[in-house]
């Protein structure tokens, strides 16, 4: 049983139920079977057991054999009628059950691609893990079970009701005060286990954290012979844990118990006042005891809503957070500018096409209504209303400013340009503010202050998925995907030929340990690559942004894990892929970032010096310091 | 059901709590059993007769009987309570003390993140199984055999019913038990299949963004979403029969009741009062059925978290520790001898093969090669992080494998490629080196390190709390104090595995000279940079697992190719030693 006894609460019930039933409504036709037939079995067991009395009576009576075949034959029709509702509500409702999650699922999974880098920033990752597995397992659940057992409790507790108030008005006023009883019980009793269960929260959370933090180090534990200290401070965090655990449970583990023996206690009141009510001649005695039957049964679904009532909570918290995660706004995307693969035709014009050509060329199909806000400067931004116009590479920032919270700046009023074909590499310490401005450039953020233009187009006009696709980027940490070695080279471009791949893995000078891998291009690569060296992993990474062929180049660290020897077979290759491209780079190695047009030195998110190799070396100022290893890069 | 068992085996501690909790349910349901019966008397006996008396005396002692089963029920709670947590504690701990039983194989072998679940959620699984399965567990039989007894008691014949339908429904009950197992089987794989895609799409998002890849992923998303809504349809499709197999087996036995508890009384044979209280002991029968049922399908869920819980408490340490071990190292000389090495048994591949080298005590050692040439391999198995597959390694003339684990590895100290600072402060992070280490050791090893110049500038000096994985401090100064913790150990033999790598160059040769006055311990550095070995007693080149060329700088500059080539790309520009980074 994967629910997990939490204590958790939903904070805004009404909004989660609100998103929840959106969902459910899509199946609602679904739904509405499952509901109808979950009554119609319900009211069938509810009749069958009524079904005894005229049996009954008709046996007492005197009609004889005629009479228990009647009611025999009655109650098999309404059994019959039972059974074939139970199997169909239950039926229907796994296959329900299991289109909505999988639409919340999919939903969900989509939604969290449409959300802007930030969101990932400031959420862990383990927690939006948790929405998938532990959120949506809760709801999984409570969809499978609760669902029909809230509509068959909700029939059984009403059918019952009036039964009783056929069969005795009078007694069944204390039918409902027993009710009254169990419901402020269960309140009382759910308000008071709410502290144990945020404390057992808490310690769970703690011991989990801990048991993270140490399996992710263990093997520096062992080469400390530090297993003995870690076990002490874990006993201490497991046995808080448990003692936190076992108070909790021992306050909610006593609510069915308790609403059981009031249950009792009320029928035994109510044996007494209907014996009374006998004996005073106001009621006969087959109608007390069939009434009894029935005030027995009463308390049934009272216990089971109270069993279903923690799981039902447990998920709609789990729900709620899935459906924040959900509410989120997702990345804003106003750009109208698109930029296209183009074929140059004979007579010089240009055609879009599906295919990469290597060529680009941009068209505004919507400028026509605000062109105040973004009033571009001296450039050709305002010819383009429809036609293709070639893109060259040509990235320029002005007085830009950037901070991840708002008030505190990681980049001040930077201003920089790359001329198309420019090579511009980035240096500075740790924190100072190279690796943001990349990201800047392929909008994961958005600049506070200041502008950044494309061609002379603020990027912010640029459709969001164009500039992205227009821009190569051999990223810090290279992550693979499960597949074959192919389609990951493939990611930049899902339709390269076998081809365009090999040209691709040359240049990055990865296709020498492809060809010594078991299957080739064909590998599989599994658990993010865990079967290839960091080295590997790089040169993958390289041929990845090699294969899509874009007009500007980011290489954050791009080599800073391939041995130096590795790196010079890859240098060449880089040199040719970097050919004829903006490239902005960030490198560990200056050897790396010799040859740059431009070297812009970083400090604290400030410029401090820029110009070429052999300039900044003349001015000996911070970049001569540095590349006399005066001071930390990375 | 064997991995339930051996996971069971951990109740041990708490059996009295488990015991005592299934005794009071047993009492609570033996009270609720009761009361029925004292109801029958009220209508029978005292209404009946009008005795007032007898019916206020039947209802204290039905009220009697509902306080002491809340009584019961209370205690339960309680007991269990104490049994289910204390289970879950044992099994975490029980994991966790294994956990520290590893060695780097066996880690190798689980990753992290599948570690982690096996500690936490898995054990909350298996502990929410035994709280949320003991009451129905114990309650079922109790009232499944007090219904027959009482059945039989009032109708032999009549009761015969049982004989067919009690099986029957078992049978049934158990096919579909027996069908669904393999299929939640089956649905935990598709369960593992989204997580993995979520997983890897989360991690590598900033590469989806920059790729444009999101609609890729949500198509790549579909397919294991599909999988699993399928999987889960065909798997509860089955597991939800049981309801109305359980009500059609139970309403034929009803009508059966009726029709011959109807023709018994037409016979005069029995009374109504009879077939009223037969049925009522007929429905509580197949209830407990449908609850030992339920029960047992939800033991089944737990099944997957049991057999990975196992799986961690079974794993072996790879490494044994000798009969007779010796705490003594004897020097700081390693030396291998025809050494091969492969990480899985299977692996086709030898990761090291043939290793001939001797280092002498106190001095110092260069080790190069390319990317996956195996350096952090080799020296691996100096402290025994992993043991050789042929050959031997030999610590101060001895065997590796003849010492005391633990002695060896205080004595041979070693700065993992991958280093992690745990939460905590500087100071608390260093001691790991050595808990009683003197604030004059402390400050003479952050020199050394030449971590003191940045702990000037840290808030709280070395009470600067560093936050969860070191974070507060950037890659440079976490390398310097990881060295730092090493070398508090004050090992004999220090093993530097590409430790230096974010710190630039100048300071990395401030530390290499300060390591330098530790005449008699051995240095054994990797590095990319030839700079920092330049200056090494031996330079041992390595290439694909096997060692290329062993040698001083200037040798090796004149007869070894790859060492050239190198040297070369480094130091491109003809600039001086160690400017090139």
């Amino acid at each position: 049983m994967a629910r997990v006894f939490s204590g958790k609460r939903p904070e805004n019930l009404k909004r989660t139920l609100k998103d929840l039933v959106s969902y459910i409504g899509r199946h609602r036709i679904l739904m509405l079977f499952v509901a109808v037939l979950a009554a119609i079995s319900a009211g069938a067991n509810l009749l069958g057991t009524y079904m005894i009395r005229p049996i009954v009576n008709s046996v007492t009576d005197g009609s004889g054999f005629s009479g228990l075949i009647r009611g025999v034959m009655t109650a098999v029709l309404i059994y019959v009628v039972g059974a074939l509702s139970t199997l169909g509500y239950t039926q229907i409702m796994v296959r329900a059950a299991q289109k909505i999650l999988y639409d919340i699922r999919r939903d969900l999974f989509d939604h969290l691609q449409k959300l802007s880098i930030s969101y990932f920033d400031k959420n862990k990752k383990g927690d939006l893990m948790s929405l998938f597995t532990n959120d949506m397992d809760t709801l999984s659940d409570a969809l499978n079970n609760s669902f029909s057992t809230l509509i068959q409790s909700f029939v059984q507790t009403v059918g019952t009701l009036i039964l009783l108030f056929i069969l005795n008005t009078k007694l069944t006023f204390l039918v409902i005060i027993g009710y009254g009883a169990m419901f402020f019980y269960i309140r009382y009793s759910m308000s008071r286990s709410k502290y144990y269960f945020a404390k057992q929260q808490t310690r769970l959370g703690d011991l989990d954290g801990y048991i993270e933090e140490m399996v992710a180090g263990q093997k520096v534990i062992k080469v400390f012979n530090h297993e003995n200290a870690n076990l002490k401070t874990f006993e201490e965090k497991n046995k808080d844990l448990r003692s936190a655990g076992t108070s909790a449970l021992s306050y909610s583990a006593t609510m069915i118990p308790a609403v059981v023996s009031i249950a009792y206690i009320n029928y035994a009141i109510i044996a007494i006042v209907g014996g009374l009510m006998v004996i005073r001649g106001s009621s006969d005695i087959g109608s007390l005891a069939s009434y009894l039957v029935f005030a027995r049964q009463s308390a049934m679904p009272i216990n089971q809503l109270t069993q279903q009532g923690n799981f039902i909570l447990a998920s709609l918290a789990g729900a709620e957070r899935i459906f924040e995660a959900m509410n989120e706004e997702p990345e804003t995307d106003e750009g109208t500018v698109e930029l296209v693969n183009v074929r140059e035709q004979a007579d010089g014009s240009l055609i879009p096409c599906k295919e990469k050509t290597g060529k680009w060329a941009w068209t505004d199909k919507g400028r026509s209504g605000d062109t105040d806000s973004y009033k571009s400067d001296k450039t050709d931004a305002g010819e383009g209303a429809g036609e293709l116009i070639p893109l060259r590479g040509y990235v320029r920032f002005e007085h830009v400013s950037f901070g991840y919270d708002p008030g505190k700046d990681i980049l001040k009023d930077i201003s920089l340009y790359a001329k198309p074909g420019q090579k511009v590499a980035f240096v500075g310490s740790t924190g100072a503010g190279k690796t943001t401005i990349t990201n800047l450039i392929n909008r994961f953020y958005d600049i506070t202050s200041g502008s950044i233009t494309y061609d002379g187009i603020d990027l912010k006009r640029i459709k969001k998925n164009d500039l992205r696709r227009s821009l190569g980027i051999v990223l810090q940490d290279t992550h693979l995907f499960t597949g074959t070695v192919a389609d990951n080279i493939r990611f930049g471009k899902p339709d390269a030929s076998p081809e365009e791949i090999e040209r691709a893995t040359r240049i990055a000078n990865a296709d020498s340990f492809i060809t010594r891998l078991p299957h080739g291009y064909d590998t599989e690569v599994t658990g993010d690559g865990a079967n290839l060296s960091q080295g590997q992993r790089q040169l993958l990474a390289i041929a990845r942004a090699a294969v899509a062929d874009p007009p500007v180049l980011i290489l954050d660290e791009a080599t800073s894990s391939v041995d130096t020897r590795t790196e010079k077979l890859i240098e060449k290759g880089m040199d040719a892929l970097m050919k004829g491209r903006t490239v902005f780079v960030i490198a560990h190695r200056l050897s790396t970032v010799r040859n740059a047009d431009v070297i812009i030195v970083l400090e604290h998110g400030r410029i401090v010096e820029r110009g070429n190799h052999d300039e900044l070396i003349a001015q000996k100022g911070e970049y001569y310091q540095l590349y006399h290893g005066m001071f930390e890069l990375s | 059901m064997k991995d339930l068992k051996y996971i069971f085996s951990y109740m041990r501690p708490y059996r009295r709590d488990l015991m005592t909790a299934v005794l009071l349910v047993f009492a609570e349901c033996v009270f609720e059993m009761i009361i029925p019966l004292l109801m029958s008397d009220i209508v029978d006996i005292g209404v009946v007769n009008h005795d007032l008396g007898f019916m206020l005396m039947q209802g204290g002692r039905m009220v009697l009987c509902a306080v002491l089963a809340l009584v019961m029920g209370l205690m339960y709670a309680r007991f269990a309570a104490r049994a289910a947590n204390g289970f879950g504690a044992e099994l975490r701990l029980a994991e966790y003390k294994k956990l520290q039983e590893y060695d780097f194989s066996n880690l190798d072998r689980f990753s992290t993140p599948s570690l982690v679940t096996r500690l936490t959620t898995d054990v909350t699984i298996m502990q929410n199984a035994v709280n949320g399965g003991l009451r129905p567990l114990v309650r079922s039989p109790v009232m499944l055999f007090m219904g027959i007894g009482m059945a039989f008691i009032l109708d032999r014949d009549l009761a015969l019913v049982f004989v067919i339908a009690a099986p029957l429904l078992g049978a049934v009950l158990g096919l579909i038990v027996h069908k669904v197992g393999p299929l939640y089987n089956r649905q935990q794989r598709a369960v593992d299949h989204v997580n993995a895609r979520v997983q890897e799409n989360l991690t590598a998002m900033r590469a989806i963004k920059a790729f444009v890849r999101e609609e890729r992923e949500s198509e790549r998303f579909d397919e294991v979403n599909r999988e699993l809504a399928d999987s889960s349809v065909e798997t509860f499709r089955h597991a939800v029969l049981n309801l109305p197999v359980f009500q059609l087996i139970m309403y034929t036995t009803v009508i059966c009741i009726m029709w011959s508890g109807g023709s018994f009384i037409l016979e005069g044979s029995m009374t109504v009062g009879e077939l009223t209280a037969f049925l009522s002991y007929v429905l509580q029968v197949m209830n407990s059925m449908m609850m030992i049922s339920n029960v047992f399908l939800m033991i089944t869920r737990s099944l997957a978290s049991a057999k990975r819980i196992r799986e961690v408490l079974e794993e072996r340490p790879a490494l044994s520790e000798p009969a007779e071990p010796i705490k003594d190292i004897a020097s700081g000389s390693v030396d291998f001898e025809g050494v091969s090495f492969k990480y899985f048994e299977k692996a086709k591949k030898y990761a090291l093969s043939d290793i001939n080298l001797h280092i002498p005590a106190g001095s110092t050692v260069g080790i190069i090669g390319g990317t996956g040439s195996a350096k952090s391999t080799l020296v691996q198995l100096i402290p025994r992080l992993y043991d050789a597959a042929e050959g031997r390694v030999l610590v101060g003339g001895r065997d590796v494998r003849d010492y005391d684990i633990k002695a060896l590895r205080d004595a041979v100290g070693i700065v993992l490629q991958k280093n992690v600072l745990f939460s905590g402060t500087i100071r608390e992070n260093l001691l790991w080196g050595n808990p009683d280490a003197s604030e004059e050791e402390l400050s003479r090893v952050l020199e050394i390190s030449c971590a003191d110049e940045f702990m000037d500038r840290m808030q709280k000096g070395l009470d600067t709390d560093l936050g969860q994985g070191g974070v507060n401090v950037s890659g440079g100064q976490k390398q310097r104090l990881c060295i730092a913790r090493t070398l508090l150990k004050k090992p004999k033999i220090l093993i530097f595995d590409d430790s230096t790598s974010a710190v630039d160059t100048a300071t990395e040769s401030r530390i290499r000279h300060a390591l330098a006055e530790l005449k008699d311990v051995t240095k054994i550095i990797i590095a990319q940079r030839v700079s920092s070995v330049i200056e090494s007693d031996m330079i041992v080149i390595m290439d694909d697992g096997r060692i290329h060329a062993v040698g001083k700088h200037k040798e090796l500059l004149e007869t070894d190719e790859i060492y050239r080539e190198i040297y070369e790309s480094q130091m491109k520009g003809g600039d001086e030693h160690g400017k090139s980074i």
